[in-house]
């Protein structure tokens, strides 16, 4: 027996299957209502139902495959049509359920993908030396070498505290300079750097939704504030995963 | 600055796989696990079997020494999250521990004017207390 996988619904182009593979492994394929057209992917009962989900999200390693397989097949349609990814594990019984629930909440997709047209997802991270600067000079030499040291940890200690408020002040600016030539701005919370990778501190971890055509100034924004010398990541374009949610307008 | 994921439409080729298979997998899970459409599927996904999946991951990517203090160590057992660092976290572990034990130990005397030792063993810092009784 099998299921159907959802992984998005677009605007039209009926006749460009992704690539794939799926979550399954599988060759996605289409159910087409009217102008939508949902992504999805037959994949094995056995593997997809309610006790297997419920293993699997106790696996990190198996989440990691289904997640990589879900945004690669959602990156492979969003090329191409305003697309509205959905969340991880969206499960139907056959395609005719699919095509129920596309003709059920076709308004709320209709305008899902009319705000997403034309635009992507950007995501923008922002990092900062997490060490302060080293001391100017040593605190004047009593010939008490401990009180030295105490001395030095506090002003490293204030150091630090004033390096943290910095940090958020340039975060701060930097979203709000971004969010300006953005349609949309989404703020995430930052990742550890040890995820991340870097010695540097990640002070954001924001996402936007940017018009194609105004991509060149949201790239000049972002250089604008790569010279001031903040250290910035930017991925995407992303499909809209932060944009596309129901029940919004 | 540097990007991944999949071109601009009509301006590019067709990302290659492996484009993909680099993007950052906290990235993706921030995404597809928190964003994206939510409808009901035919198959009962436990929401809140995905919500507390979302808390850990999520704890697992805004602070791993949160999620520590809280006892939550599962991806220290999952080689793609902890290969290579364990023993950086152990080792930054050990370290906050000490500066945590020495600015303890030091802050008191400090304040009373004394001048602690710059490296204190147990045995030091017994002495200098006992020189002043």
């Amino acid at each position: 027996m099998s299921l159907v996988w959802l992984y998005a619904v677009r605007l039209g182009g009926a006749d460009r299957p992704p690539a794939g593979p799926g979550v399954d492994g599988e060759r996605p394929r289409f159910v087409a209502e009217g102008p939508l057209v949902a992504v999805v992917g037959t994949v094995r009962e056995e593997e997809f139902d309610e006790a297997a989900l419920a293993r699997a999200m106790e696996d990190l390693g198996r989440i990691e495959r289904l997640a990589r397989a879900h945004h690669a097949v959602i990156v492979e349609t969003a090329a191409e049509e305003p697309t509205a990814p959905l969340r991880l594990a969206t499960l139907y019984r056959d395609d005719e359920a699919v095509a129920r629930t596309l003709r059920e909440r076709a308004d709320e997709f209709g305008r899902v993908l009319e705000r997403v047209r034309d635009r992507q997802e950007w995501g923008v991270k922002v990092y900062v030396d997490a060490k302060p600067e080293a001391a100017a000079e040593e605190p004047a030499s009593s010939g008490k070498p401990g009180t030295a040291y105490l001395l030095r940890r506090r002003a490293d200690r204030d150091r630090g505290a004033q390096a943290r408020e910095r940090a958020r002040a340039v975060a701060d600016r930097i979203d709000e300079t971004l969010a300006r030539v953005a349609a949309a701005a989404h703020r995430m919370k930052p990742q550890d750097a040890r995820l991340s990778g870097r010695a540097q501190e990640m002070v954001l971890n924001a996402t936007y939704l940017v018009d194609a055509a105004a991509e060149e100034d949201f790239r000049a924004a972002l250089a604008a504030v790569e010279a001031e010398g903040a250290t910035v990541e930017l991925t995407g374009p992303w499909p809209p995963f932060s944009f596309a949610t129901l029940g919004e307008s | 600055m540097t990007s991944g994921g999949l071109p601009v439409p009509g301006r590019t080729a067709r990302p290659p796989e492996h484009r993909v298979e680099s993007t950052n997998l906290a990235d993706i899970l921030e995404r597809v696990l928190d964003k994206g459409i939510v409808i009901a599927g035919d198959i009962r996904v436990n929401l809140l079997d995905i919500e507390l999946l979302t808390i850990k991951i999520r704890l697992l990517v805004a602070s791993v020494d949160k999620a520590r203090e809280m006892g939550i160590d599962w991806w220290e057992h999952d080689p793609s999250l902890s290969s290579g660092q364990r023993d950086l976290n152990e080792e930054n572990r050990r370290l906050r521990q000490r500066i945590g034990d020495l600015e303890a130990a030091r802050t008191p005397e400090l304040e009373n004017g004394a001048a602690p030792e710059p490296e204190p063993s147990r045995a030091r810092t017994a002495r200098a207390r006992g020189e002043r009784e």
